[in-house]
Parts: C-alpha cells; structure tokens; sequence
C-alpha cells in the first residue's frame, strides 16, 4: 500500500500518467476487485460510462449487477444507495452534476448525514456520492455551481474535492473504505476530458496498486514564505500558475491545497500562515457563508496575531454563474483575480 | 384538417428543423479541429430538437402568446413553435446582451414574458411552475392555459407526479407533455419504467391521457386540441405523450455509441414523411405561389436574419457581471 500525505507524496512507487477521470475509475475498480459489497449506479454510469467519464469500463467489467444504470430519480436511487449502505454494502452514487441536488437534498441531508447520529452512532452509512462541480465552459447557473460549501455546512457528511488524477485516485480509495458517507465532488475542468480545455495538470502521475489519499489531510503543493494560498479542486492549478508566474518577480506563494473540505485541515492552514503572515483563500464557490470566510474565521479564532495583513478572498461574489463567456470569467476566480489579490497583500 | 392549417404545421416543422440546422452548423463551425464543449461562438452544452418538431408544432398551433409553456433542456422547437422573439432567442444561445436573458441565461435557460415561456435545465422542474402558472390563470378568471414539456426519462422524477397530482386535485388548466424519444441520454425507455406509456400513469391521477404512437403532427395536433379545449372550459388537466425521434445525439459531440437504434433512424424523419403526405394531397406544390422551396427559402431567411442579429449583437460588459441578482425596489 503506498500512502500518499504532504510529507510522502514525492515518494511513491512505480508510476504512470492518468487523467483524472481515469484515475478515479481506477480506484472503483480496484476497490470493486477488493469487496463484492461495492457497487455503483447512477445515470449514465453504464454503456455511456458516465457524462463525465467518471465510471468508463466499469459495466464490461463488472457487468450490469454491479454497475447500475437508473432512470432519472435522484431521491429514488440516491436513498436506495443509502438503504443498501445501511445494510453494510458500500455503494458508489453518482449525482451528474451537483446543481441537480436540489432534488435530491432530503434524502442527502436529513438521511444519508444523519443516520449515524440519530442512531447513537449504532448505524453506519458506508457510501460515496460523487458528482460534477464547476464552471468555466459556459454552461449557464444550473450547471456549472461547486456548491461544496453547501454540503459542508450541514453536519454529518465527508467533503472532498481531488484537483490532480494521483488525489483523485487515492481520495476515491479512501472513500469507499470510510464507514462515512463521503461526497466526492471532482471538478470537469481536471478530469482530462478530449472535449473540455485540458488543463495541463489533469494528466499526471498514478501510483499503481493500492494508493490511499488520508481524507482531511491537506497537502502544501508549493511551499513559499510570502503568502499562503488556501485552495482546492481546478482553482490549486490557477493558484500555482500564478505563484510560477509571481516567483519572477520576486513574491514567492506558498500554495495549500485542501483536499477536503470536511474535515477542514486546520494545523496546516495554521502552520502556514504562521510561516507567511499572509493568507489569501480561492474558492470557486459562492464568497458569502463558504469555505472563504470558515477558513479565514478559523484563523482568526486561534491566532489572529498570525496575520500580518487582513486576509483576502477570491471567490464567486454571490451570483449566478453566467452564461456569456465575459461574465462568468468576471466572476470566477481566475488567474488574473488571483494574481491581483496576492500582490495586493504583499503591497505590490 | 383545412389545407391552410396543415400549411401552417409545415411551416412552423421546417421552420424548426432549419433554425436546429443552422445551430448545428455555428455550434461546430470554430470548435474545429477538435471539439471542444467551452470554446467557439456558441459554448456550452447544445440540445437540439431535430425530429421532435411534430410535438411542438402540434400543441402550439393551439395557443396564443396569452398561454404558457414550460419547456425542457431541449427547448428551441417549443420557443419557435410558441412564437418567441427568433432574434432574441439567438441572441441568448450566444450569448449577446440584446439575448432574452441578457445573456445570463443560455439555451437550457430562455425566459420570455411577452410569451409566457421558460424553460429549464433540471430534468422534470417546469411540471411544478406550469401548475403555479395555471392556477393564476384559473383565479384570474381567465380561459388560459398552461403547457408543461419533459421527456419520457424526465417522467420518473418526483416533481413530475407531484404536478400532476396537485393539477388534478385543483382542476387546473394545465396540459402536460411527455415526448417520448426512446432515450434519456444513454437510457433507454424500457430501462427506465416498466409503464408501457405515461398516458397511463395520467389515469393514476385521475386525468386524461393519450399516446400518440406515430410522430404525426396531425395527430398531436388532435389530441393536443381535444386537452386544450378541456383546459380552456375549465374541466381540468390532461396528459398527451408523444412517441416521437431523437434524430441527433443527446448534446451536440454525442457519439452515441450506447444506440442500437441508429440505423432506422433517418427513415422515421417526421419531415419528409409530413411533405410527401401534403404532396399527395395536393397541398404542397413545386410551383405555384407557395411552393416547397419557397417556404424553405423564408425559413432559411429568417433563421439567418436571426443569427446575423445575434452576431451583430455586442458580448455583455464584465462590469455588468453582477447585474440582476436582486430585482430594484
Ligand atoms: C434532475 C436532473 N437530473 C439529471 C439531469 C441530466 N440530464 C439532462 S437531460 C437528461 C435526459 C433527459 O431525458 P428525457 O427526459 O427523456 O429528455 P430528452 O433529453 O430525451 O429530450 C438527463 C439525465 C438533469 N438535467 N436534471
């Protein structure tokens, strides 16, 4: 088993290149090999091997008993993979795109969260709920959302967001064996799809084998002693393309990425702001009530004498994403906003 | 049927099918060489209705701007067939201010006050606001009515039987639409119901139902009259399902690679198969005042001034981005 956490990410064992998307199926797989009581159904998870590529070659693998296609009843199949979690099995769900949660969310938020605390603890609820996040492609307000801040506000669930093919393939093991219900959101802008800009990042290095990604450990990819950048998902790519770029001029970013929102990685958020005295947050959710201002308020509760300059955010200002391709650059948090936002606290 | 009336079905089918013609052809003009879904004039996901125009041709000829419709993801056939601004409908596919929707809102997302008509990108959600729709019309005392579109997939989601049941129960006047294409993206419908037809699932709630089996205009046209009639003196709801034909992938860059249907395809294409029958009849003429081509050649004019509109329209300000959130006080 190769165990992958800040410190250990450099040293894994024999590797090679997956996007993403490929990266994830990886993982279901070798865990489906590992448990008879892993399955996965969704929409389109089957013949088409999901829209977004997140389940390609499961059912010729592993045939349509394990692999379950379902009719477009979230609340139906999402709460039956809650009744099959419940009985021990350890379903794998997928939700296309996290806007359509709205119909779904009772049985998201007052069951799949809650079972375990309303039964003293005594029922486990062992399941993944996987779904697409993100803009970027102009695919308008009901299709492009993170919404990670949504799911994270209500107790009870797991949160994690892999922004590169090698997390994403060791948060998706960690998951499935969590005896937690664990919402994986995986951004489409890093999944190396043929059909989507490809970011050049969302192809990358696999460990082969067993590779857990510990859930709620968040992983320092860029060390630096000016500013820390808090991030996660596609926007750790804009981060580090912007401290590339800052590193001429002389400021140098420490970049953080989370991982996983639930559990927030505090200590390392602490560590480094305490070595930068400087914290700018990038979420490409919403910017009020988000993971922006729990990250900023976290520290401000514990040292606030941290900060050498008042923290800064960048975020989507409370709008819908836009259609039209000049908006909904306007609003998200792009390399341009981000670049802006660092020199401002490094008073540049 | 009066010639006149089966003309106007015609014109209103080609009409569609060169305007989804012509998106097709701006769609995947400047995604080449690769496809790429964010890139080009017109990004973002595309769902076209090629094959479908008999469902849309067949209910709006009953209704006027005064009526509402709710459509789909799939949304273009019903906007045109209900009369909806053709300019500022493509404006809002690409995105430009002079869009319905000033370019906030997109192809899934066209909303049209003159007209009474949204539509919406989450699968079965414009059932509930039809109903909502309705019932203003109903305590107006009015003899409107209210159209509701999904597909045949979107028919095993929640907010579809919650509407029907809460129309039934008010008596509202509301016809529902179910077009049925065989396919909810890569599901197919015997995968995703074992209900022969939703006309039945209408008898579950008390309220009419009828399938129309063949994808003819004229027979939507029929029953879509017989429901609307209904609507409009007050006796209450009714569903029509229409077995119809996706002729293209789910969304533009579709392979459909999942389709073990494709080969017939072509040949069920309800276009042609309505020309030739209003050939036989004599209505349709190769020459003459109204010809074949010539309602071809105002469609083409049309759906061409359309585009020209919407490339002519600016792209909005990025200062604006904020814009619209809250309505002014
Ligand atoms: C609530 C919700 N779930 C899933 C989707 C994704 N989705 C978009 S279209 C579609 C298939 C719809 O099939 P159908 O209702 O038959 O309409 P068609 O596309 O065939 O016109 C799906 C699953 C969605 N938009 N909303």
């Amino acid at each position: 088993m190769t165990l992958t956490d800040a410190s250990a990410s450099s040293s894994a064992p024999a590797q090679r290149k997956l996007s993403t998307a490929k990266a994830m199926v990886e993982a279901i797989a070798q865990e489906m090999e590992r448990d008879e009581d892993v399955f996965v159904l969704g929409e389109d998870v089957g013949a088409y091997g999901g829209i977004f590529s997140s389940t390609t070659g499961l059912l010729e693998k592993f045939g349509p008993r394990r692999v379950l296609d379902t009719p477009i009843s979230e609340t139906a199949f999402i709460g039956a993979a809650i009744g099959a979690a419940v009985e021990g099995m350890r379903p794998v769900v997928e939700l296309m795109f996290v806007d359509f949660f709205g119909v779904c969310m009772d049985q998201i938020y007052n069951h799949m969260a809650k079972i375990h605390f309303e039964s003293g603890g005594n029922v486990t609820v062992p399941m993944v709920l996987t779904a697409a996040v993100g803009g970027g492609y102009s695919d308008g307000a009901q299709h492009s959302q993170c919404l990670w801040g949504t799911f994270a506000h209500l107790p009870g669930m797991k949160v994690v967001a892999p922004s590169n093919p090698a997390d994403a393939k060791g948060l998706m093991t960690a998951a499935i064996r969590d005896d937690n219900p664990v919402v994986y959101l995986f951004h489409k802008g890093v999944m190396g799809l043929p059909w989507m800009a490809k970011n050049r990042r969302s192809v990358g290095p696999v460990p082969e084998g067993e590779h857990l990604v510990p859930i709620g450990k968040a992983n320092v990819v860029r060390p630096g002693s000016d500013v820390t950048v808090v991030t996660l998902s596609l926007s750790v790519h804009h981060a580090l393309d912007v401290a590339e770029e800052l590193a001429q001029q002389g400021v140098d970013c420490e970049v953080v990425d989370l991982r996983s929102v639930v559990p927030l990685d505090t200590e390392t958020i602490l560590e480094s702001v305490g070595r930068t005295g400087r914290l700018l947050v990038v979420d490409e959710d919403y910017l009020s009530f988000g993971v922006s201002g729990e990250i900023i308020a976290r520290v401000a509760e514990r040292d606030p004498g941290l900060l050498r300059a008042p923290a800064a955010r960048v975020a989507v200002p409370d709008v819908p994403i836009p259609y039209a391709r000049p908006l909904e650059y306007a609003v998200l948090p792009t390399p341009d906003r981000i670049r802006r936002a660092v020199l401002g606290l490094v008073g540049a | 049927m009066e010639p006149d009336d089966r003309l106007a079905l015609y014109r209103t089918m080609v009409l569609i099918r060169t305007y989804e013609e012509s998106i097709l052809r701006e769609y995947h003009a400047d995604k080449k060489p690769a496809f790429d879904i964010g890139a080009g004039l017109i990004p973002g996901e595309m769902h076209l209705a090629a094959g479908q125009e008999p469902v849309a041709a067949g209910v709006c000829a009953h209704l006027t701007a005064d009526d509402a419709v709710t459509a789909t993801h799939r949304p273009h056939h019903f906007a045109i067939a209900h009369g909806v601004d053709l300019e500022r409908m493509t404006a809002e596919i690409f995105g430009r201010v002079d869009g319905l929707g000033r370019g906030r809102g997109g192809h899934m997302h066209l909303f049209d006050p003159a007209t009474h008509f949204s539509c919406s990108g989450i699968i079965a959600e414009g059932y509930p606001p039809a109903v909502g729709q309705a019932l203003a019309f109903q305590r107006r005392g009015t003899d409107r009515v209210a159209v509701a579109v999904t597909g045949e997939g979107a028919a095993n989601q929640g907010a579809f039987h919650e509407a029907l049941n809460l129309a039934a129960l008010w008596k509202l006047p509301v016809v529902f639409v179910v077009e049925d294409n065989d396919w909810g993206i890569s599901v197919p419908r015997s995968a995703s119901t074992c209900v022969t037809s939703n006309a039945l699932r209408a008898g579950g709630y008390g309220i009419p139902g009828e399938r129309v089996e063949d994808n003819s205009v004229e027979a939507v046209h029929a029953a879509a009259g017989t429901a609307i009639k209904r609507a409009r003196a007050g006796e209450g709801p009714s569903l029509i399902e229409v077995h119809t034909l996706r002729l293209w992938g789910h969304f533009e860059g579709d392979a459909q690679g999942y389709r073990s249907d494709l080969e017939g395809v072509p040949g069920r294409d309800p276009l042609p198969t309505y020309e030739k029958q209003l050939r036989a009849a004599g209505v349709l003429h190769d020459s003459g005042d109204i010809t074949v081509a010539s309602i071809a050649a105002q469609a083409r004019d049309r759906v061409e001034a359309a585009i020209e509109f919407a490339k002519r329209s600016p792209e909005p300000d990025p200062a604006t981005a904020l814009d619209h959130v809250f309505a002014r006080a």
